[in-house]
């Protein structure tokens, strides 16, 4: 890979104030222009290294087109199988549970494919937290409906849009998770503007900060735009989001145990 | 230990994964492996280690792959049916190349083709051995965390009904420990070291693409396991006239009446693959090389006999002389599984008896 570098910052007046984070070791992700999920994974990345948490952290990465990252990443990762991550980061929580382990899953990875299994180390309590990029679309695949796909939403295999009768109801699983004991913290951010993203990282940073204080479970539900399965231009993903998505997932705090 | 206990072979068999180091055990109940979970979620607390009664075979494997990607020693059992939902994290497994040792506890030896082919997708191949008794089973388990670990290759013990529930004396006996690499590969956190990928997609190191390297890895050692790794018991074949293959408990009763025959007269030897992949095929070509007939007893419609097949290549006559076997309970004990039963089949197709010589 080669990197693209960005114009001498050399100057002794300029101060540089933005770059990639520390912890990517490449921005040549092969994702969409337009995509949220890169977005996210930078946020990600800073709060690791923000709570200087790189020497402990153990990713448990699930299939999708974020399962780019892994190999880009300056963290250990374990590719786990599409709807898998949760048990494999269980077990490797139980065997090492002074890392600090989360799980990367897309909304057709957690809430299609892999439910029962982010269902049930919820209710375990188990000690790591959960991000899923929640785009309402199986991105890798080319557009298809997933579990969360919103009313309406027109996908490849929900054409004319997801539709109650023939396709069902979109699943709110951060609203499905939240009650269940052994569950700490849960939470849905977005990626579309400077706002939502301060807002989702100070809920990574709650979420991170509940599994450094071993207080169970927690989920960090983060809208992300797809805007080449939406079938919309990069720059008209945002608004897509704001009118589609967040329409039907809200940006809050669904549980934060004390 | 050191001293001879009577125990389950399922539960010799926990005992010894246990002594073998296994730290991590995730399972769902199933008949007839359920003793393993029951055994384990008792015993691997008393030695720091962790059970957990995952809700699906699914997830349970998902859990080992975990515990495993971190270097622990981990185990999953099941049986022939769980087994079946499984398949795809073993094929995966095998491609991650993360050691795991997985007990297919089945019901008859239905599941032969499952535990040396699999469901799974790709080129993978899981290392099994298949004990026909408790003392083998502690010793199997011994090797399997032995051999997991040396290749990095998932391996498979295949008991049944009788091994599981049968009660026999077993002795531990401590074993030197056998040098094998450092996990290198083992996700622990990047701490002094660089940061590590675990994924069966591609190649362990940040920003390398090379997966063909990585997936060519997961092959490559085929050929030494082939080599190195088998593992047989056999007998009576210098002057066989007709050697009967047979594997795991069913393989008892097959050697006892392989010395029943002899009793009567008849030159017959026998074969029991203790690996069932690698299969045992220079001795089962040997064997029918020298021999006029050669057969095969399984409890199931003909499986290994493919094996035994390819090996004999057409030297000489392949017969399968078990079958199907059920009582009411569909555990896989029947009436076939019987010396005399098994005595009088080599009688019926011993060499200038029978009509296939």
């Amino acid at each position: 890979m080669t990197e693209h570098t960005a114009p001498s910052t050399q100057h002794s007046a300029l101060k540089k104030v933005f770059d990639k984070p520390a912890l990517l070791l490449t921005t040549q992700h092969n994702l969409c222009p337009g995509c949220g999920e890169p977005v996210a994974l930078r946020t990600i990345l800073e709060l690791i290294q923000e709570m200087d948490l790189r020497a402990r952290t153990i990713c448990v990465c699930g299939i999708g087109c974020y399962t780019a990252f892994p190999g880009i990443i300056d963290i250990d990762v374990q590719q786990a199988l599409h709807g898998r991550a949760p048990s494999v980061a269980t077990g490797v929580k139980r065997v090492l549970p002074d890392r600090f382990v989360f799980t990367l899953q897309g909304d057709g990875d957690m809430v299609s494919e892999g439910l029962q299994e982010v269902i049930h180390t919820a209710a375990r309590g188990e000690n790591v937290t959960a991000v899923l990029l929640n785009n309402g679309v199986f991105g890798e695949t080319g557009g298809h409906m997933t579990a969360t796909s919103v009313l309406g939403q027109h996908t490849k295999t929900s054409v004319g849009g997801r539709d109650v009768a023939k396709h069902g109801h979109p699943i709110k699983i951060s609203e499905l998770i939240a009650p269940l004991d052994g569950v700490a913290y849960v939470a849905r951010g977005a990626m579309h503007s400077p706002a939502a993203i301060k807002w989702t990282k100070q809920c990574l940073q709650d979420a991170f900060q509940s599994q450094l204080d071993r207080k169970g479970f927690s989920l960090v539900e983060i809208l992300t735009m797809c805007p080449t399965d939406w079938f919309v231009p990069p720059e008209a993903g945002p608004t897509w989001l704001e009118d589609n998505l967040k329409a039907t997932y809200p940006l809050r705090v669904i549980k934060a145990a004390v | 230990m050191g001293s001879r206990v009577l125990m389950e072979g399922s539960q010799a068999l926990a005992e010894a994964a246990v002594q073998a180091g296994c730290r991590f055990y995730a399972g769902y109940p199933i008949t007839p492996s359920t003793e393993i979970l029951e055994y384990m979620s008792v015993r691997l607390p008393q030695v720091g280690g962790v059970c957990m009664n995952a809700e699906s075979e699914i997830e349970a494997i998902g859990m080992v792959w975990g515990a495993a990607g971190c270097g622990v020693r981990a185990m999953t059992a099941s049986t022939g049916q769980g087994i079946s939902l499984m398949q795809e994290s073993f094929a995966e497994l095998a491609n991650a190349q993360i050691p795991v040792v997985v007990v297919n506890m089945c019901r008859g030896q239905g599941d032969y083709f499952q535990s040396t082919r699999g469901g799974g997708h790709g080129d993978y191949r899981f290392i099994v051995l298949s004990p026909a008794s408790a003392q083998e089973a502690v010793e199997l388990t011994l090797t399997a965390f032995d051999l997991a670990d040396k290749w990095r290759n998932p391996v498979m013990l295949m008991g049944d009904f009788l091994l599981s529930h049968t009660s026999e004396l077993v002795e531990f006996t401590p074993r030197p420990p056998l040098e094998l690499p450092p996990k290198t590969w083992a996700t622990t956190g990047a701490n002094r070291r660089p940061a590590i990928t675990l994924s069966p997609l591609g190649p362990s190191e940040k920003l390398s693409t090379d997966v063909a390297a990585a997936l060519t890895n997961v092959t490559g050692k085929h050929p030494a396991i082939k080599a190195e790794e088998v593992r047989v018991d056999a007998g009576f074949l210098d002057d066989a006239e007709l050697v009967v293959v047979a594997f795991g408990f069913p393989g008892r009763f097959v050697k006892y009446a392989v010395g029943m025959a002899r009793e009567h007269g008849l030159r017959v030897g026998y074969i029991r693959p203790i690996s069932l992949w690698p299969f045992p095929s220079a001795i089962v070509a040997d064997a029918a090389g020298c021999a006029r007939t050669m057969a095969v007893f399984e409890l199931n419609a003909g499986q290994m006999i493919e094996d035994v097949q390819l090996a004999v290549l057409g030297r000489c006559p392949v017969v399968g002389i078990g079958g199907i076997s059920h009582d009411h309970s569909g555990f896989g004990v029947g009436p076939i599984l019987n010396v005399e039963y098994i005595l009088q089949r080599i009688q019926d197709i011993y060499p200038g008896r029978g009509g296939t010589a």
